[in-house]
């Protein structure tokens, strides 16, 4: 083959490499990077509606002194430390049971299970909400049972209101995150908790201390996303609350203070993009922490 | 079998029997309640009524539901067809035509799965207001289009591809697009049956995006619709339930008849 028939297939192989990929590489310079750096420098900028002028970190120091984003911080944060560790160990436990074989009728209940993570999360939100009313059926149930002596006021009671933020998001996404322990469990070779089993160690220990472990990238997988899901939480607060994010801000996330900003009220684009970049920065933080403990196991 | 094992078993089926409850109970509740008043809803009243005709009536007195659900499906599929194929393009580029340079822009696009929806929408807003396509079906489309999440699966997909069939066509004279679309979409179509379902459903049940542009009810979609029946001042939660019905039927549909390729799309990610 001569240097010049080389040169021509290496260049139409570079060609075509590049027209593959062009349409999309296009598509996220205009629609996912210019937006993300012109979220930056609207940043810097503030004023009503289209008439912005320059305010340097002016943003910053307005968030500081901004009650209503503190409280949409602490309630966003509050969702996904108190959220995220309760959906994982429940799917944990959910899928260690499934994957036991002894058991009947195990893609019945695995696909009841999973079930939840079809539904838009406008749908189950609007369910929800009639569900938990005042006199709901679930009040009703737990009033029926004894658990409660009166009504909880579900989402009359700022404390209640985050605590179905807090139920309605583990009902939608538990079985999601099962499903993907289960695929791993299935990758463990049988024979370690076997041996385990004969060596007398307890099926609490086993879960612990095997199956825990070996699951351990997965888990680190499954945290990180369902963390940086529940940082953009927005979709159910807003179809639970009716866009207020109530009772008094109980329930306000930072995206839907931020749409608020931009859409419900005269917009401020400037302030809204500032409070963008928080969530930036908290899931870039977030996959940053991801990346080096998976470097850090391998 | 012994004593210990049979408790372990029972307390083992109760768990996951709760939770199967759990799990299944809203979709029962929705069901049921489509048969009742609004007053009866939220009176908790779980048994079948006698309201499911009222209720279908008045759902369709208050919304053009024809309209409505066509608006959804066209969107759903005119963002299934465009996403999948321009980002399974992408994903066999990468794939196939290995290079330091591409590898880069590789990353860039990685980079691209941890930016949250909250930094881009005021940009895209202004974008689409700009350029005069709010209330547009096809604004709602575009941003997601070349989607990262879509062009790493089919990247990842690729790697299975047996590179001798790419070889023997070459051989035979086809070009590359003639590869792409002889060869490589009919040996990969479980790889794009679950593409299409995760892209379907995803865009079926979006919601953030279409309420920033969708302004108009010639143009809302299904859970538009759903969730501006439930925010009225007083909705009537028999007809929410009509809605809710409705948003549902098509994602749950799908589901169980493509059960496999629904959760082999979803743990693409992580293989």
């Amino acid at each position: 083959m001569t240097t010049a028939r080389a040169n021509g297939l290496k260049r139409s192989y570079d060609i075509n490499g590049w027209l593959f990929i062009a349409p999309s590489v296009a598509l996220i310079a205009i629609y996912l990077v210019y937006p993300i750096f012109r979220s930056l420098y609207l940043s810097f900028y503030s004023g009503k509606g289209m008439m912005m002028k320059f305010a340097g970190f002016g943003n910053i120091v307005r968030l500081w002194n901004d009650p209503v984003f503190i409280s949409a911080l602490t309630n966003t944060v509050v969702f996904f430390v108190v959220q995220v560790p309760i959906m994982i160990t429940l799917a944990l436990m959910l899928a260690s049971v499934l994957n036991n074989d002894r058991l009947k009728f195990i893609g019945l209940f695995r696909t009841a299970i999973f079930l939840p993570c079809v539904t838009s999360l406008v749908a189950y939100s609007v369910l929800f909400k009639s569900m938990f009313a005042a006199d709901g059926v679930v009040n009703a149930a737990l009033l029926a049972v004894g658990l409660i002596a009166a009504p909880i006021g579900w989402l009359t009671e700022p404390f209640w209101a985050k605590v179905l933020v807090i139920l309605s998001i583990t009902w939608r996404w538990t079985g999601y995150n099962m499903i993907f322990y289960l695929a791993a469990m299935q990758n463990i070779d049988r024979s370690v908790y076997e041996a385990a089993r004969i060596d007398g160690v307890p099926a609490w220990a086993r879960f612990t201390r095997l199956t825990v472990p070996m699951l351990k990238p997965v888990i680190l997988f499954t945290t990180i996303t369902s963390t940086i899901g529940t940082l953009q939480l927005f979709d159910e607060v807003y179809n639970l609350t009716e866009g207020k994010g109530g009772p008094s801000d109980a329930t306000l996330t930072l995206s839907l203070y931020i749409y608020n900003l931009t859409f419900r009220y005269m917009p401020s684009f400037g302030y809204a993009a500032t409070i963008s970049y928080v969530i930036v920065l908290m899931v870039a933080l977030l996959s940053f922490l991801q990346f080096y403990a998976a470097r850090d196991r391998s | 079998m012994n004593v210990s094992r049979f408790v372990g078993d029972a307390i083992q089926y109760l768990f996951i029997g709760i939770a199967a409850f759990l799990s299944v109970f809203p979709f029962a509740w929705m069901v049921i309640s489509s048969t009742n008043t609004s007053i009866d809803i939220l009176g908790g009243k779980a048994t079948f009524g006698h309201a499911f005709a009222a209720n279908v009536g008045n759902f369709f007195a208050q919304v053009d539901a024809p309209l409505v659900f066509w608006n959804s499906i066209k969107v759903s599929l005119m963002a299934t067809a465009m996403t999948i194929v321009i980002s399974s393009l992408a994903g066999y580029g990468f794939e196939m035509f290995k290079s330091r340079m591409r590898d880069r822009v590789y990353s860039l696009v990685l980079l691209t799965l941890m930016v949250p929806f909250a930094a881009l929408m005021i940009p895209l807003f202004m974008m689409m207001a700009k350029s005069g396509l709010i209330d547009t079906h096809i604004a709602i489309v575009l941003p997601g289009i070349a989607s990262a999440f879509i062009i790493f699966y089919f990247r990842q997909s690729t790697k299975a591809f047996p590179v001798e069939l790419r070889d023997a066509a070459k051989v035979d004279g086809l070009k590359e697009w003639q590869i792409f679309l002889y060869i490589y979409m009919p040996v990969m179509r479980s790889t794009y049956a679950a593409a299409i379902i995760i892209v379907f459903m995803a865009s079926w049940n979006n919601y953030l995006w279409p309420l920033i542009v969708l302004q108009s009810n010639e143009t809302k979609t299904i859970t538009l619709v759903v969730s501006s029946l439930a925010s009225a001042y007083t909705p009537d939660f028999g007809v929410v339930m009509i809605g809710t019905i409705l948003a549902t039927l098509p994602t749950l549909f799908i589901f169980f008849v493509m059960q496999r390729q629904f959760v082999q799309g979803m743990l693409g990610s992580v293989k």
